[in-house]
This record gives C-alpha cells, sequence and structure tokens, in this order.
C-alpha cells in the first residue's frame, strides 16, 4: 500500500555549508552556535521569501473570494496541504489539517474525538516520555470524562520498558498516545510494535512527531497510527501553523472542535450543519501565510533529504556524546546515540543547568536549560533541570566543538565551589 | 564574562546567612517553576525590625548569590524597607544585566520575602498584589 512518492530520498551527504547560506541568522561572525532546533528551528530565506510573496503579491482571504488573488491563495494553501501530505505519505490530502501547532492538534483529538469516544473506566496509556502537550490534554479528557492514565515506564537506559506493555494494555484501553521521539532524552520509540500491541489491543494510537516528522521519513501508511500531530516551526518553518493527521473514518465521524466561519455548510438560527475534512476542522480564518511557508519548509527539508538529514544527525549526535563524555562531571542522559536522534540531555556536576546555559550564551552557542516541557519525566530521572543541545541539519562539528569549549569554561569558571 | 563576575561567585560559594531558624516568626518557600530552583526565608522580626535572617534553597548563581546579597542588606532594616525594595535595587544589587529568564532568578528571593510578610503574590516589578 506504502507509495514510493517524490519525497523519499536517497542518501547523499548534506553540503551543510551550501544549507547555511541559507540562514542569515548564521552570517555574524563568529557565528551563532544553535543547538536549541528542539524548541524551535531556524528559518531559510526561500520559507521567508514564499510568505513575503503571499504579503506582497497576492494576499487575500481563501475559500470565499471570487477574485483572482483570492483564488491564488487559496492554491497556494492547499498546496501546502498536499505537500504535507505527501511529506507523511497521507493517502489523501483531506486527511491532513491544519493547526496552530502539536498542542492544538492533540488538544483538537482530545476534546473532539475524546468526548465522543472516552467514558469513565476508559485507559489512556501514556509513557514517562510525554512532553507536557501530549500529556496534560490527557489529564483533563481524563477528568473531563473519569477514565484514567497509565503510563508504560523507561528503563534505566531511557528507553521503553516493553516488558510492561502487556500488563499497560487492557481491554479497558482506548486510546495509546505517545511521542515518537523524545525532546529531552532522543529515544526513538519502536513505533512500529506499539500501534501494533495497541491495536491488537483494541486501542487507537495517536503519535506526537513534532521531533521525528522534521527529521527523518515518517510514514503513516507505514505506521497506521490513527492520528499523528507535529509543528511547522520545528521544521524550518514559520511558528503558527502545526498538522494533524488523521484517518479520515475517524475524522469523517468526529464533532467539530471550534465552530465558526469556514467550517460550515449551511447555518440556520439554531442549528447547522458541518463541512467536509478538513474545513471541518479549519474554522475562522486559518494562518494563511505560516501554511505556505510550511509547504515551501516541506520542499527544503525534502530537497536536501530527510535521510541525509538523519544521518547527519546522528554523526553530530556520536560526536557531541564523544566530546561531551571526556569532560569529567558530565552525565549525559537517555539511550546511546545510534537508538536516539539529535538530542542531548546532560549535566555537569556542581553546576546548574541555567548557569551552563548562561555562560555558554556568552560564548554565542544556545542550548536549552529546564525542565523541557518533561517535569513527570524530570521526575523520573531524579534531577530538577537538564541542559539540552539538538542539532537540525545546520549544524556543524565547530558548533559541537564550541559546545564542548564552553563546558570546559564553564567548568573552570564554577568549579572553585564544590560546598 | 562579566555575566558570573567575582562578588556573585563569591556570594554563591560562600553564601551569608545561609541556613533555617528554629522558631521563625516568618518562614515562607517558593520555587521558579520555570527552572526549580527553591528559595525559603527565614526571619525573626521585633517590632518592624528584622532581627535575623536566613535563606535556604537550591538553585542557579543567580538566585543564590541574589538571596545571599538580599539577606545582607536587609538586616536589621524593617519589614517596610523590604516591601519597598524594588525590581531595580534587586538589579542594582547584582550588578549585571540579565535577560528577562534570567532575571526572575534575581528576584526570587525578594519575591519570598514580600509574598512571606506580606502575602504579596506576583513577581516584584510586575503586577505586586
Amino acid at each position: 500500500m506504502t507509495q514510493k512518492t517524490m519525497y523519499t530520498s536517497a542518501f547523499r551527504p548534506l553540503d551543510v555549508q551550501a544549507i547555511r547560506e541559507d540562514f542569515p541568522i548564521f552570517t555574524e561572525t563568529p557565528p551563532l552556535a544553535f543547538l536549541d532546533s528542539a524548541a524551535s528551528t531556524q528559518t531559510p530565506r526561500p520559507v521567508v521569501e514564499a510568505m513575503d510573496a503571499y504579503y506582497d503579491t497576492y494576499r487575500s482571504n481563501i475559500h470565499r473570494g471570487i477574485y483572482r488573488i483570492s483564488e491564488e491563495a487559496t492554491d497556494q494553501y492547499e498546496k501546502a496541504r498536499q505537500k504535507v501530505a505527501r511529506l507523511i505519505n497521507a493517502p489523501r490530502t483531506s486527511e491532513v489539517i491544519f493547526t496552530r501547532n502539536t498542542t492544538e492538534s492533540i488538544n483538537l483529538v482530545a476534546y473532539s474525538w475524546g468526548s465522543a469516544n472516552i467514558q469513565q473506566g476508559d485507559e489512556i496509556v501514556l509513557t514517562d516520555l510525554e512532553h507536557h502537550s501530549n500529556l496534560v490534554p490527557w489529564q483533563m479528557l481524563a477528568q473531563r470524562t473519569g477514565a484514567s492514565l497509565r503510563y508504560l515506564e523507561i528503563t534505566d537506559q531511557g528507553l521503553l520498558d516493553f516488558t510492561q506493555l502487556q500488563d499497560v494494555l487492557t481491554e479497558k484501553t482506548k486510546l495509546v498516545a505517545i511521542t515518537h521521539v523524545s525532546n529531552v532524552l532522543g529515544t526513538i520509540n519502536p513505533m512500529q510494535s506499539i500501534i501494533n500491541a495497541a491495536h491488537a489491543a483494541g486501542a487507537k494510537v495517536i503519535v506526537d512527531a513534532a521531533q521525528s516528522v522534521p527529521h527523518f521519513h515518517v510514514d503513516v501508511q507505514q505506521l497506521d497510527c490513527d492520528f499523528l500531530a507535529f509543528s511547522g516551526h520545528k521544521m524550518c518553518g514559520p511558528t503558527g501553523v502545526g498538522v494533524l493527521y488523521g484517518k479520515l473514518e475517524l475524522l469523517d465521524e468526529m464533532p467539530p472542535f471550534l465552530g465558526g466561519g469556514s467550517m460550515i455548510r449551511s447555518v440556520e438560527r439554531d442549528i447547522s450543519t458541518y463541512a467536509d475534512v478538513p474545513a471541518k476542522f479549519e474554522a475562522g480564518t486559518p494562518s494563511i501565510a505560516e501554511a505556505i511557508g510550511l509547504g515551501t519548509a516541506v520542499d527544503y527539508i525534502t530537497q536536501a533529504g530527510l535521510a541525509s538529514i538523519h544521518v547527519h544527525e546522528q554523526e553530530l549526535t556520536k560526536y557531541a556524546h564523544d566530546r561531551l563524555q571526556k569532560i569529567e562531571g558530565v552525565t549525559i542522559y537517555g539511550p546511546a546515540p545510534h537508538q536516539k536522534a539529535g538530542v542531548i540531555s546532560f549535566n555537569i556536576e556542581g553546576i546548574h543547568p541555567h548557569d551552563v546555559a548562561g555562560i555558554l550564551d556568552t560564548h554565542n552557542v544556545a542550548i536549552r536549560a529546564g525542565h523541557h516541557c518533561a517535569q513527570p519525566l524530570m521526575k523520573k530521572l531524579d534531577v530538577i533541570a537538564t541542559a539540552r543541545a539538538s542539532f537540525y541539519l545546520y549544524n556543524t562539528y565547530e558548533d559541537v566543538d564550541r559546545l564542548s569549549e564552553g563546558l570546559q569554561n564553564a567548568q573552570k569558571l564554577m568549579t572553585r565551589r564544590n560546598i | 564574562m562579566n555575566i558570573y563576575q567575582e562578588e556573585l561567585l563569591d556570594h554563591y560559594e560562600n553564601p551569608s546567612n545561609y541556613g533555617t531558624l528554629p522558631n521563625p516568626d516568618i518562614s515562607h518557600e517558593e520555587d521558579n517553576p520555570l527552572c526549580g530552583d527553591k528559595i525559603r526565608m527565614d526571619l525573626i522580626v521585633d517590632d518592624d525590625f528584622i532581627k535575623e535572617v536566613r535563606f535556604s534553597g537550591y538553585g542557579c548563581t543567580i538566585s543564590q548569590a541574589a538571596a545571599s546579597m538580599l539577606t545582607e542588606k536587609i538586616e536589621g532594616k524593617t519589614l517596610t524597607e523590604v516591601k519597598n525594595l524594588s525590581r531595580d535595587d534587586i538589579m542594582d544589587m547584582i550588578g549585571i544585566p540579565l535577560g528577562p529568564v534570567r532575571v526572575k532568578c534575581a528576584l526570587l528571593a525578594l519575591k519570598v520575602l514580600k509574598a512571606g510578610a506580606y502575602g504579596i503574590k506576583g513577581w516584584p516589578g510586575e503586577e505586586e498584589e
């Protein structure tokens, strides 16, 4: 059933220097070592130019204008949807819904599908690795309905503990909500086996793909997931646009999420009939420029090649592991490099991660420090917070070197203290 | 490297008034949910005068050094004077420019004091209620 598409790229090494020339933010000297793409990526010129072209030459609302530029805007917005559908190999373009971000996509499912399908006594299965965006909406749904949450835990290596799977999945399980890649540990979860097991138990599966779709090829038909959510701003696109993929038969039966313009077929005083998907879930004027920008971002990362991006990130991750492990007092959390994506969470003994990030900033090295919107995972790791470096297609070995040197400097500065 | 200048690091390494008090008149603890920094302030107060103060907790250099500096600043002063301390007073005390996230690290100790003494919930310099 899986079709080969133009987006299934053969591997060729990334031309990182050429890529960096598309990102004006890297032209300063010394260049910014941007190691926080797991939070939000940088934007290449073609994406900004595509949005500028909308604002400068055909700015108008979509799906209603009779005039030429409105048709053009509608056409470009829908082309962006087609690009996203091809990227994830969705069988139908109408199964791609534009939202604001991953969080909104997950909330859409929690409210719309959740309210219609989850009842008291049902169970929703999550994992230790979930970001708050794939945790809080399910807590709220459980509180509304009287359902309960169960957790698949991680091992000491930061991998999901499959020995628990048969205990956690029961006849009460109605939904498994799971991240594809951990935003903290980088763990790449074996989605295929989890989805198969969940389906065998009669449960639906929603995949938080915010950290996977930008970094390697994700095929929703191959995974056979029921829902999949991701954000534009983590894949070279703008902020303000995200995606929910859902199987058509599920989307068709779900009640609307937000009511308003665009999502209706006809409105009377007391009752309305709703439009077909995807319009049913896109009430109000959407982020038009941003969706067009996302379409261009899809072009950009697929032209670079998702397989090439993945290999590049794995090489950087392996190199960074080697460099960081040589620094005394550094603890790296999570699995070995070959089992994870380009995300490294770590701590240096005796130095608060905020201080680590603060000192690195004076070296023009940007990393994240904090709980990474994953407080239950921090508790599990028994840390208050971690420092986190994450990679994307524009990062270089030199960025890793500067991270490593900055950390050694931080250590020199701070290790006078050990109380 | 002015962000971690000597005075701050000295306070972080050898904090003043670190610890707790056995029978404090005021004892209050808060954390900064952004980073998990935690500070507790214990005070002995006599007729509005702060006779003794101790802080405890954990966190980054800025939050712990600011707490240490603040205890030195307020010992022997009145609670009313503490109430009047502003965001700018803390920034002057720290003496280095800070971005908005780190500003909260610096302000946490004062926030804890004002909340403990007066029930003021907001961050100093923002909406103090």
